[in-house]
């Protein structure tokens, strides 16, 4: 943040400097310290999560030395997190959900975004403004009511309401983005599907969605990545330990009492995290793809 | 008409009658398949936000125990309390306080990563947007941990270069610095990856005409880039508040709202008073605050998306 401030003079100094290659140089230098500074910035938390992660108890509770140095790696912490039942529980309630938002809000979505796209039909401009406008409600605001209507349900403190009410966060943006990439297939596709004497269905499975495919696997990567990190709903729906996915079972659950186990709690939240990032790490371009599809598509 | 297109005449009424009824048919059809394929979503927005939007309301008009209506007496209780209008200062400061770093730092990042070699880009850009992927529930735990007030590693380092301990999470004001640190360094890389694919969408010839016009490079970012970029600024900026402003895990897990409340914005207020406390009307009362500036918010980055729509097409 101070590098950022600093940085911002020096435009004055390269122009004192003259000749366009200093000029380009200067700027070189000045973009590579500061993305240096950010990475540092950025970095250093997962990172001091992971050093954390690989020491004892013992180590942590040393407040002699350093404590960005591990001294004695160790994975225990690793292997006491992977044998406990609780916390596979959590991952178990994790993947259930997700998978079953994932599936859900993707089926959802694409029927609704073809629909919206390709068939005006009475009152669709407004759904897709509403649907745009609900995708900016933040899950803060309706918590409380929804706690009451899953409570009405039966379905507090079970996984099963938390797959009720996941969609509200998921649907909304990939219809919002997916209407954008249906949109931008050609007209003369689907005339000339009509033509062959296809189905609606036949277009939607043989053309739109095969065309459309980055675009779904954007959506689908926005899908996962909500419903895994989700927070709001699980803390406010569940109590019990059993039904709780990773992020609220980590946060309430490895944190109890007096005594922190350190060294546990940065191991589960890395567990917990790697999910996202692998799916990130594997497919950046198209994590990207949807991150920047909310305004620039649609 | 009739001698001449006396041909057409025989051949076109049953063509054209043929044809209008299959439309209309068509049209039948097509409308009731494209109102099934919209039901689901539909009954998700009406069921599970419109619904719950209107139920909402009412709640915060009931008594606690839910069984008489007393009209705006909860709001009238928010607004003799000192709690109260601390969240609601602590709530506004932190999100425009956090937007405008988050939008500042993004926007100078995208510029520096704009600016080198293509191919070192997607590395760099890789490496910047990890705080964005880690759910924010869990790396906060990691920067509670680096808060944590007789183990801070920040603290050691800082000690390494003499400066004195910071009560990170004990005192008010370094709480409240501490969940915008927090805020900012989570929400940064959004910024960095919208303004990165903004730049990229400005054609590269508009920098070339202002070359050769003589722009100084404060000139060509005056008049080039911020008035190409403008839209999609202000649309990230009004979104990010919205979320800000309802942010509710990193004050949860990092504070929990302390120290004596100071810390709590209305999402977590909210929490605490609705649910676990238990006054579910006052909850709702709380976090229905936030809707008049969502609102305001929410309409303006409709505006935005609209407009870049028609200059797209």
């Amino acid at each position: 943040m101070s590098a950022t401030t600093a940085n911002r003079d020096l435009p004055g100094i390269y122009h004192k400097a003259g000749s366009l290659r200093s000029e380009r140089r200067w700027a070189l230098v000045t973009s590579y310290i500061s993305l240096i500074v950010a990475a540092v910035i950025f970095l250093t938390p997962p990172i001091y999560m992971f050093l954390t992660s690989l020491k004892t108890s013992a180590e942590i509770a040393d407040q002699q030395g350093n404590p960005w140095l591990v001294r004695n790696p160790t994975l225990e912490n690793y292997a006491a997190l992977l044998s406990d039942k609780l916390f596979m529980g959590f991952f178990f309630n994790s993947v259930v959900v997700t998978l079953a938002v994932v599936a859900l809000t993707m089926a959802i979505s694409i029927l609704a975004a073809f629909a919206l796209s390709r068939m005006r039909f009475w009152g669709s401009q407004v759904l897709a403004t509403g649907v745009f406008l609900t995708y900016l409600v933040p899950d803060t605001l309706l918590f409380i009511p929804l706690y009451q209507i899953v409570g009405g349900l039966g379905l507090l403190n079970s996984i099963w309401g938390l797959i009720l009410v996941y969609p509200t966060l998921t649907v909304p943006f990939c219809t919002w983005i997916m209407i954008g990439y249906f949109a931008s297939i050609p007209k003369e596709l689907d005339e000339a599907a009509l033509i062959d004497g296809a189905t609606w269905p036949q277009m939607l499975m043989k053309i739109f969605i095969p065309v459309a495919l980055p675009g779904i696997i954007a959506a689908t990567i926005f899908a996962f990545t909500v419903s895994w990190a989700a927070f709001v709903y699980p803390t406010a729906f569940i109590t019990t330990p059993d039904q709780m996915p990773l992020t609220i079972g980590v946060v309430s659950q490895l944190v109890r009492g007096d005594t922190f186990a350190w060294g546990q709690i940065m191991a589960g939240a890395l567990l917990a995290a790697l999910p996202p990032v692998i799916v990130y790490a594997f497919l950046m371009d198209y994590y990207i793809a949807g991150l920047t599809a909310g305004a620039t598509k649609g | 008409m009739a001698a001449d297109g006396s041909v057409a005449a025989t051949a076109l009424p049953p063509l054209e009658g043929g044809r209008a009824s299959t439309l209309q048919r068509l049209a039948r059809r097509r409308s009731t398949i494209a109102f099934l394929m919209t039901l689901p979503l539909i009954v998700v927005v009406v069921g599970l936000v419109a619904y719950p939007a209107a139920y909402g309301m009412y709640l915060s008009t009931l008594n606690r125990r839910m069984t008489a209506f007393i009209g705006f007496g909860n709001f009238e209780i928010l607004f003799d309390s000192d709690t109260f209008w601390n969240v609601a200062w602590q709530s506004c400061f932190f999100a425009i306080t956090a937007v405008l770093l988050k939008a500042g730092i993004g926007f100078w990042l995208a510029h520096m990563l704009h600016h080198i070699p293509t191919k070192g880009q997607r590395k760099w850009r890789g490496m910047l947007l990890v705080p964005w992927v880690i759910p924010p529930a869990l790396s906060t735990l990691g920067w509670w941990w680096m808060f944590d007030p007789s183990y801070s590693s920040i603290n050691w380092l800082l000690m390494v270069f003499a400066v004195p301990e910071v009560p990170w999470l004990g005192h008010p004001w370094w709480a409240r610095i501490s969940i915008i640190i927090v805020n900012v360094w989570y929400g940064a890389p959004f910024f960095m990856i919208m303004y990165l694919a903004a730049l990229k969408s400005v054609p590269e010839q508009l920098y070339e005409a202002a070359a050769i016009d003589g722009a100084t490079a404060w000139q060509r970012l005056r008049y080039v880039t911020l008035p190409m970029m403008a839209n999609i600024i202000s649309i990230t900026v009004l979104f990010s508040l919205i979320v800000t402003f309802a942010n509710y895990d990193i004050v949860r897990v990092l504070t929990n709202g302390g120290p004596r409340d100071l810390t709590h914005v209305f999402a977590s207020y909210a929490f605490q008073v609705g649910i676990l406390s238990g006054n579910i009307p006052r909850g709702a009362a709380v976090s229905l605050f936030m809707f008049p500036i969502l609102a305001v918010c929410a309409f303006f980055v409709l505006r935005g998306v609209t407009r870049r729509n028609k200059e797209q097409m």
